[in-house]
């Protein structure tokens, strides 16, 4: 390991790896949190978050040039993507997990795997398998800051699930609505009782969630490109960040995605990893939290009830 | 008059009936008592009446209105609350955040709030609402006697608190109508006679109460009119001299004499 810039480069990388892991790991664990499931199907709504952006962006910007007008452009892009992703989701939840909400644990979860498989193959008949490039709404050249290059592609990455993971904090601490959200995550029947209607609860929660994951999306193709199977291993991965921060835990969900954000990229520059085993890390710590904490770094032991 | 009444309410579980026919009232702003034997029926007959459970025929009304399948967030709101069995606070929550939750979404008014346009006096509604709101909890906690405990967590109070808390959250929801199922279930003579003494105070402030309890001393004392469930029929009703007389009350918990 070299100097303390190098040192602070991949501190860097991780951060914002890790930043996009944590908006995506929020929703699984906002999901898990109000009705004890695995929503498998996050990762695809991720991709039609991504396609959506990228198509909105395409069609907004025009030729227009760089500058802080198609900065603008592509925030709209990303708020009509959002919007999409939380309709969608709520749809899902509408359509493919709410009938199942009496049915044994295990139907949901199905139902899941099911909606994933549509909407990436359904991504995959209209739009193509074909990987699509999402435009940098920015020349993409990195800054240098005593040795550490950062790109404005990273800075919007860090602003952006920044904002938005301290905005959710904010509503579910603070709000009347956020306040109906813990109440229901912790009691159900009891929050019905107290005049919170669940059922809208459970609708905003999967449009919140999708909402992120949309912007996570967005984020990751600028890089990576957007084609119908990318939300397959974004999910797997941010699945994992919730699950070593503890599942159903908000905060433990953002600690969980920088985490694996930053173990990655160290994991890769420090210890020698190869980065075609990169991926092997987050499932090797899934193993080791499984092992030995597998209530999650901020998760409390739940005792089985009697 | 009857605040509440069920019409022939019948539920069952496949080929269990655990509530079979029952026709039920409660007289407003009275003290009434549900009992019954273990299995009885009386807990389920609460789910049904609260909307936690739909029944399979029947119906339930409510200041005349028919509630029959409901949804228990709307019954809530018409001024009906409940308390459980075994205890069902947010135990995570504080003791203050317990009663507010109560408080919060009495008004039913749509809970996405600050859709306004001017944010600034969209905003300025929601903190004068959540002082109100605040307000309002720390009356009920002091109601209570549990203001002074406001900042533990609920999971941290003693038992018999926890009882009276989860009274008291149920309350902050302002109903008409409270539940109260086995109140009384683990406590101490000491705290059953304060119990005891809370329920004549609520009653007191025009709310109707109906509790389920095997604390017949309680029961005996604070009820003005009793039902008797057994095998899920209701096979006696009256004042507690009545009962305690009927000898068909005496044989569903005694057994029958050979």
């Amino acid at each position: 390991m070299g100097s303390i810039s190098e040192v602070f480069q991949h501190l860097l990388n991780g951060l914002t790896l890790g930043g996009i892991y944590a908006l995506i790991a929020l929703g699984y664990t906002m999901v898990y949190g109000i009705l004890k499931f695995i929503n498998f199907a996050h990762g695809e709504i991720l991709m039609v978050g991504a396609y959506v952006g990228m198509f909105a962006f395409d069609f907004l910007r025009g030729d227009m040039p760089y500058g802080p007008l198609m900065l603008v452009v592509f925030f709209i892009a990303m708020i009509i993507a959002m919007i999409i992703s939380a309709v969608l989701g709520m749809a899902i939840e509408k359509i493919a997990y709410k009938p199942l909400r009496k049915a044994t644990r295990l139907a949901p979860l199905l139902s899941a795997i099911g909606v994933s498989f549509i909407l990436s193959n359904l991504a995959a008949y209209i739009w193509g398998t074909k990987s699509r490039k999402f435009d940098y709404p920015f020349d993409n050249t990195a800054y240098n800051i005593g040795g550490v290059a950062i790109t404005p592609h990273q800075i919007l990455i860090l602003v952006v699930s920044m904002i938005l993971m301290i905005g959710l904090k904010l509503y579910i601490d603070k709000t009347r609505m956020g306040k109906a959200m813990r109440a229901t995550s912790l009691d159900q029947d009891v929050a019905a009782l107290m005049g919170i209607d669940v059922n809208k609860v459970i609708s905003l929660t999967f449009a919140i969630g999708s909402g992120l994951a949309a912007t996570a999306g967005i984020l990751v193709a600028l890089d990576f490109k957007v084609y119908p199977t990318m939300g397959a291993m974004a999910g797997l991965k941010a699945f994992v960040a919730a699950v070593v921060g503890g599942i159903g835990n908000i905060t433990g969900a953002m600690v969980g995605g920088i985490l694996l954000g930053l173990l990655e990229t160290f994991g890769v520059a420090v210890l020698g990893i190869p980065q075609g085993l990169k991926d092997t890390i987050a499932f090797g710590i899934l193993i080791i939290i499984l092992l030995v904490k597998p209530e999650g770094l901020l998760g409390k032991a739940e005792r089985e009830k009697v | 008059m009857s605040l509440l009444y069920t019409k022939q309410l019948t539920r069952a579980y496949g080929g269990v009936i655990a509530v079979s026919d029952v026709d039920f009232s409660v007289e407003k702003n009275s003290i009434s008592g549900l009992i019954g034997p273990n299995g009885a029926g009386k807990t389920t007959l609460f789910n049904n009446v609260t909307g936690m459970d739909i029944p399979t025929s029947g119906s339930v009304h409510f200041n005349d209105k028919d509630i029959t399948g409901v949804p228990a967030f709307k019954i809530s709101r018409l001024g009906i609350a409940r308390t459980f069995q075994n205890i069902r606070l947010f135990k995570e929550m504080s003791v203050l955040e317990n009663v507010m939750i109560g408080r919060h979404f009495k008004s039913g008014r749509s809970m996405i709030s600050g859709r306004t346009v001017n944010a600034l006096t969209s905003y300025m509604k929601m903190k004068s609402e959540e002082k109100d709101v605040y307000d309002k909890a720390r009356e009920w906690l002091d109601f209570f006697g549990l203001d002074e405990a406001r900042n533990e967590a609920a999971k941290n109070l003693p038992y018999g608190n926890q009882r009276e808390l989860e009274i008291a959250r149920a309350m902050a929801t302002e109903p008409e109508l409270l539940f109260l199922d086995e109140p009384a279930a683990g406590m101490n003579p000491q705290e059953t006679d304060h119990l005891m003494s809370t329920i004549r105070r609520i009653r007191d402030l025009g709310v109707t109460v109906l509790l389920i309890e095997h604390d017949m001393k309680l029961v005996m004392n604070i009820c003005e009119h009793i039902t008797v469930l057994n095998y899920g029929k209701k096979i006696a009703e009256g004042n507690p001299s009545e009962i305690q007389k009927n000898p068909l009350v005496i044989e569903a918990y005694l057994g029958k004499e050979d």
